[in-house]
């Protein structure tokens, strides 16, 4: 029997070895559907698109390997918008499959006929409108090959229901490069650059490595560990590089930037030297950025030549894999002397820790800190978006490459549980836990469903303050206490809206539950749980850089007196 | 072409381009011009000696800063084989523009002079107006523009078109 388009889609599913595809039928998308009936690949049909996007985000994130999606036409397409964006800005590998309305049919209006092609543009590494289906086996050996190399990236195919019926005669090509003229990777710099950069190291009194996404997606975790401890130099993580060098070791100044940790900020202040290793000087970093390291060397490391000269002209760029050159790299460089500069660090650090005021109600950060704890920071953790997210950070001290899956560029609410669900698929025997807001998780909580109806042991942490947090906290800070749109007044019981989902519900009230209930939550594994922590109120994240400050400017605690707008966006 | 207009003028510069021959490549192109506030005053779009892949010829304005950034992303696409800028010294630049003049009797000779200065050809005559068509590079087309203004009924330009000198390629 010949192969139909479908078909085709389902046979490369199988050549590159897909576990999962997650998503939700319509009209436009019922061939692939039923290609999809016979075959030995796992449908997890998820209650929402957007939440389908965020699963194959999560898995993908958490196993390296492309997380797919396939949802139908028209709203079912543009559901997955913010996933893309999603993942697009954080360099996730992942392909997202929409029905199309029949060929004959396109730009007439025509029922769930949505140009996803053209709304989707800016939002993904590359995409697809396949108008015939001899062009599929094509187009499914591009998008893969295409997601997951260089700097990988979100890939849209678009199928029209006409090409996934009809038959099929072409072979999936053999040779990748002929297929895509246009797309090179880098996976070597230049050996002139790798010297500059040398020099420029062994001048540094006061190195600091800037780790981000980048090494994470590299996995230059056990070269970036030597090569850090080869120079003595301490070693930073942007919130997406975190996992990429052990936050537990005496090199670390854990995450920098808005919300990072004071130490990591003052040593960025300070330091003589700073290399960018897969990280892209984003706005969350650099504060204002004419005040940002202004008589520091600069050397960036980056597999993406666009990245290069973007934010900050660096005095070496380093195009290439973060892995291939730190291998290089160690090779030409000799220790530093940094006595005197671990010193200043190691008194930066006992003075001014990352703290909370453990007396009076209970505290975001005590749940977090003892979360840490109990889980003995093995879990993966997935977060939401806002103030929850930034304690997870500061308190979560990762290790593990894989273990912190959070939505950093893009930001997206609503990404904590989808995407924790696709991290356990992806990582059966693995504890996976996600911290939400009670805000971002009302955005897909109904996912929940598809987490209980495959048993997944996926703890839900809800940081429950009633508010939408981290926009309070701007309001109480810098707009004169003025709460606007940000009481979150009529949420559910979540304990109870759990339950109802078969899920089992915790609730922390008191810091005396704290350690006894997480550790409850930890001992149950018969499906999902759920953790209701209801935490004070009015607690704001610091330290803190106000949007488009200096670093300098950085707020370790609570002001006494009114702070100005902040200048910078968000 | 974008829909905001640059409050300074900066400027133009011009990239060639070789683009993979496949669908929406010309939307991706647009979309970072627009996304970085650069105005496109030209573009020309054409198949190259391959039939797989289409040359296209932009010029356009914006902050230099951004320039360079441009490029950057415009060689990023997965369809962009090629991108760069064209420096007039190292490039051969030329445009073709058709003008329609209106003509009276009187007027005639004196426009049939400005032609033939320019080596202009007379592609539609009629008792009131001659079309005329001029090749050369834009401050040609802009100087015999500037000379016939009072008598022009209508102007299109093809935009312009860059071929690198020597044994470099474009």
């Amino acid at each position: 029997m010949p192969m139909t388009g479908a078909d085709v889609v389902i046979e490369s599913f199988r050549r590159h070895d897909v576990e999962y595809v997650f998503g939700l039928p319509g009209g436009a998308v019922m061939p692939i559907f039923d290609s999809i009936f016979d075959s030995k690949i796992k449908l997890v049909l998820t209650r929402h698109e957007q939440g389908a996007t965020h699963m194959a985000d999560g898995y993908a994130r958490a196993t390296g390997k492309p997380g797919v999606v396939l949802v139908t036409s028209g709203p079912g397409a543009t559901n997955t918008v913010t996933g893309l964006l999603t993942a697009h800005m954080d360099s996730a590998p992942m392909i997202v499959i929409s029905g199309q309305q029949i060929t004959p049919m396109l730009g007439k209006d025509a029922f769930q006929e949505a140009d996803i092609f053209g709304i989707t543009i800016p939002v993904v590494k590359h995409s697809y409108l396949v108008k015939d289906s001899n062009d599929l086996p094509r187009v499914m050996r591009e998008a893969f090959h295409l997601c997951n190399t260089g700097r990988p990236g979100p890939i849209l195919i678009d199928i029209p229901k006409d090409v996934a019926s009809g038959e099929c005669t072409a072979s999936f090509p053999e040779n990748i490069s002929d297929c895509l003229p246009g797309y090179e990777n880098p996976g070597m710099c230049d050996i002139d650059d790798i010297y500059k950069a040398v020099d420029l190291i062994h001048q540094s009194k006061k190195p600091l490595l800037y780790v981000g996404q980048g090494a994470r997606i590299s996995r230059s975790g056990p070269i970036l560990l030597e090569f850090a401890r080869k120079l003595n130099a301490p070693v930073t993580t942007t919130l997406l590089g975190k996992g990429a060098f052990p936050e537990t070791d005496d090199l670390s100044v854990g995450m920098l930037g808005m919300h990072g940790t004071a130490y990591a900020n003052k040593t960025v202040v300070d330091c003589d030297l700073i290399f960018s290793v897969g990280a892209r000087w984003d706005d969350r970093i650099t504060g204002k950025l004419s005040e940002f390291c202004p008589n520091a060397t600069k050397i960036h490391l980056d597999i993406d030549p666009a990245e290069q000269g973007k934010i900050i002209q660096p005095d070496v760029s380093l195009v290439g894999d973060a892995t291939n050159i730190l291998s290089e790299l160690i090779k030409h460089v000799h220790p530093l002397e940094t006595g005197d500069w671990l010193k200043q660090i190691q008194s930066w650090k006992k003075k001014f820790p990352l703290k909370y005021n453990r007396k009076g109600g209970l505290k975001a950060q005590h749940v977090l800190d003892a979360f840490y704890e109990l889980t003995e920071g093995k879990a993966i953790v997935t977060t939401d978006v806002g103030q929850h997210q930034m304690w997870a950070a500061q308190f979560y001290r990762t290790s593990l490459n894989h273990q912190w899956i959070t939505s950093g560029g893009a930001g997206t609410m609503g990404f904590g549980l989808p995407s924790a669900i696709g991290a356990q698929f992806g990582c059966p025997d693995e504890p996976v836990w996600t911290v939400v807001g009670d805000g971002g998780f009302q955005m897909t909580f109904m996912e929940l469903a598809t987490a209980f109806i495959h048993k997944l042991p996926i703890k839900v942490l809800i940081i429950n303050n009633a508010y939408l947090g981290m926009v309070r906290q701007w309001q109480e800070l810098f707009f004169d206490n003025r709460y606007s749109g940000v009481d979150l007044v009529g949420n559910p019981d979540f304990v109870k809206l759990s339950e109802s989902f078969g899920c089992k519900g915790f609730r922390i009230k008191r810091p005396g539950d704290v350690r006894r209930i997480l550790q409850q939550a930890i001992d149950y594994n018969d499906g999902p749980c759920v953790i209701d922590a209801c935490v004070e109120k009015e607690d704001n994240v610091f330290p803190m850089i106000p949007a488009g400050a200096a670093i300098s400017e950085m707020i370790v605690e609570k002001p006494t007196h009114k702070l100005a707008k902040p200048t910078g966006s968000t | 072409m974008s829909d905001s207009t640059p409050t300074e003028t900066f400027e133009k510069r011009t990239i060639s381009m070789r683009v993979h021959n496949r669908p929406g490549v010309l939307s991706r192109v647009a979309q970072i011009f627009a996304r970085r506030g650069f105005n496109i005053d030209s573009l020309v779009v054409s198949r190259g000696h391959s039939r797989d892949f289409s040359r296209m010829t932009i010029t356009c304005q914006g902050d230099p800063k951004v320039f360079e950034q441009i490029i950057k992303q415009l060689y990023k696409l997965v369809d962009t084989t090629h991108a760069a800028e064209h420096v007039k010294a190292k490039a051969v630049e030329r445009e073709l523009a058709l003008f329609k003049i209106q003509v009276d009797e009187k007027a005639r000779t004196e426009i049939f002079q400005i032609i033939d200065v320019f080596k202009g050809r007379t592609v539609d005559i009629s008792d009131t107006t001659v079309a005329v068509e001029v090749t050369g590079d834009s401050g040609k087309i802009n100087a015999f523009e500037n000379l016939i203004k009072d008598r022009l009924m209508e102007m299109v330009r093809s935009g312009k078109l860059v071929l690198a000198r020597g044994e470099e390629l474009t």
